[in-house]
């Protein structure tokens, strides 16, 4: 047998191994696709059973209108919390919005090299910080902080809540926010530098205008992170039901109120936690459904 | 052909994992015929405040007789007491004394005691509060600790998450209900109410005796208020004279004798189950 001939043998064998290796691939890839999605739709469909005998029972027009939340009493008005839910969210998402698009800007624009190194580390780094760290440190620190200030005498406040969940946002939104910028192709930036423009009308009428769609996509996930945000909300926001009618007054969200309840409740009570779960899965995919129309828009545009 | 067969290889591979991955975490590599004979189903229905612990002991009983399923469901002390009495449940829970008229033909076991006391911050100079004090704190009559012999500062009033058994037991003390109960803030763990009051001078807390006497061992800026006069310690709950405290028992039928259902009390009442009783913030029995 001729060198040449075992060569192609050899080659025809790799050929086969490579597509016997491609679809085997290609099955694990679809068996872990089918199982996140799966998984999700489980969630979705257990969480909507559960949840069911407390639309059947107490019907929404009660879980809106009742005039207080005691539910051993059989008193289930969820109204409260569900403000308490979105005050403390988009109080968080005023000010991280401006404070992370700002940090990234200093960052691409202003920030020397090396600050610029040093200070994406530092927020990287405060992107990972459990939330339970965060809670901790906002009931033995911000929520005394607050006090001092507060006409209520305590710190544990919707305030409290909103300044711990800017804390927990903001690094991401620095860092999603950053990443926007840099995909902003250096031709734009360049032809603008061309075109004689100052630094901070590069930054402010070009390059953020470029990347607006990534930036608003970072910050709505966000607020989908921040509405969910359990453990660090329930130990800072004082948890007392009612509609706040100040920033110092406390407040429970919906997440902390499962899990003050969940462990404690059974069949109605426990069907209505489920109901305010619903609602909160309900908020989040709506937010991610806004996320994506964005996203998909930016790619027809470029 | 060849792609569909290996995709098929492929689902029964990761299912076989994962079928394989659930039975190890089930049952430990251990032999699994019962060696000392015990087997069957055990039945625990009543208190939700003995409920946790319970399934915690049963797990543990599981364990160690793999023969034996324990059940537990809660639905209230009465329930428990009903139960155990018409034969649907083989160990009632109660975290209540039983009335006269349901002791005939029952036996209790008290398994745990549950201590419940009031604490403010170390530097908070009010050393002690009659319970006509702490009603009227709690219902909001009270609002500035002057009005205690305090300093002239606002009471910062925390409750806890309803449902608790904490919140049961102090409700049930000053005869009112949830509802009557004004609070500035509500605190849901144990570590959650420590820490509420040993960064706020002037707040004021409730939970497990167990737990604050801990922490205040540990150096936590923490007071335990008397009640009664009587010190708040686990000493003076498990010698019965602290007034805010009741014992979680089990109850169990005389006319029906089991020796699953002795098995387990005596697992139940035994030092072996210390370690869960304290995990559950209760005070383990005197053995």
């Amino acid at each position: 047998m001729s060198p040449s001939s075992t060569d192609t043998i050899d080659a025809t064998r790799h050929a086969r191994r490579r597509r016997v290796i491609d679809a085997l691939l290609l099955a694990a890839l679809r068996c872990a696709a089918g199982v996140s999605a799966a998984v999700v739709l489980v969630i979705a469909w257990f969480v909507a059973a559960e949840a069911w005998p407390g639309l059947r029972d107490v019907g929404v027009t009660r879980l809106l209108t009742d005039d207080a939340w005691r539910p051993t009493a059989g008193r289930y008005g969820m109204a409260p919390m569900l403000i308490g839910t979105l005050a403390a969210t988009f109080g968080a998402v005023l000010l991280t919005a401006p404070l992370g698009v700002g940090s990234a800007v200093f960052l691409r624009f202003y920030a020397p090299r090396r600050v610029a190194s040093v200070y994406r580390r530092v927020v990287e780094l405060l992107a990972g910080v459990p939330s339970v760290v965060f809670g901790l440190w906002g009931i033995a620190v911000l929520a005394p902080l607050i006090a001092t200030v507060s006409p209520l005498g305590q710190g544990q406040s919707l305030l409290a809540g909103v300044l711990i969940l800017t804390m927990m946002t903001l690094p991401t939104v620095a860092l999603t926010t950053d990443a926007a910028i840099a995909a902003v192709p250096a031709d734009t930036r360049r032809g603008a530098a061309a075109l004689g423009l100052s630094r901070r009308a590069i930054a402010w009428r070009v390059v953020i205008p470029a990347a607006r769609a990534g930036i608003v996509t970072g910050v709505i996930l966000q607020t989908g992170r921040a509405l969910g945000e359990t453990m660090a909300v329930l130990m800072v926001c004082g948890n007392i039901v009612q509609t706040p009618h100040s920033v110092f007054d406390p407040v429970r969200t919906l997440t902390a109120n499962i899990a003050l309840e969940m462990g404690y409740a059974d069949d109605r009570h426990r069907a209505v936690l489920f109901v305010s779960g619903l609602v909160l899965m309900l908020l989040v995919a709506g937010l991610v459904l806004i996320a994506e129309a964005i996203d998909r828009r930016r790619v027809h545009v470029t | 052909m060849f792609r569909a067969i290996a995709a098929h290889l492929m689902m029964t591979l990761m299912l076989a994992a994962l079928l394989g991955g659930c039975g190890d975490s089930d049952a430990p590599a251990t032999a699994r015929s019962p060696a000392d004979g015990l087997t069957g189903k055990l039945t625990l229905t009543g208190s939700s405040t003995l409920a946790p612990l319970a399934a915690e002991i049963g797990k543990r009983f599981e364990q160690r007789h793999p023969g034996v399923r324990v059940d537990v469901q809660t639905g209230g002390s009465s329930r428990g007491i009903r139960d155990v009495t018409s034969g649907a449940a083989d160990v009632g829970m109660s975290s209540r004394s039983l009335n006269a008229d349901e002791t005939p033909g029952l036996t209790t076991h008290t398994v745990a005691w549950d201590g419940v006391c009031f604490i403010v911050h170390r530097d908070n100079p009010v050393a002690a509060l009659t319970n006509e004090q702490l009603l009227a704190i709690y219902t909001g009559k009270i609002d500035n600790w002057k009005q205690v012999d305090g300093d002239d500062a606002p009471i910062v009033v925390i409750d806890r998450a309803e449902g608790r058994s904490e919140v049961e037991l102090v409700t049930h003390f000053f005869r009112i209900t949830t509802p009557d109960i004004k609070a500035d803030a509500i605190a849901g763990e144990n570590q959650q109410a420590i820490k509420s009051v040993s960064t706020n001078p002037n707040a004021i807390v409730y939970l497990s005796i167990g737990t604050s006497e801990h922490e205040a061992a540990r150096g936590v800026p923490i007071k335990l208020l008397p009640l009664n006069g009587v010190p708040a310690s686990v000493a003076t709950v498990l010698d019965g004279t602290f007034p805010l405290a009741r014992p979680l028992i089990m109850i169990t039928r005389n006319d029906t004798p089991s020796p699953l259902v002795d098995a387990f009390i005596a697992f139940a009442t035994s030092s072996d189950v210390d370690d869960l009783v304290e995990a559950q913030s209760f005070v383990p029995i005197k053995h």
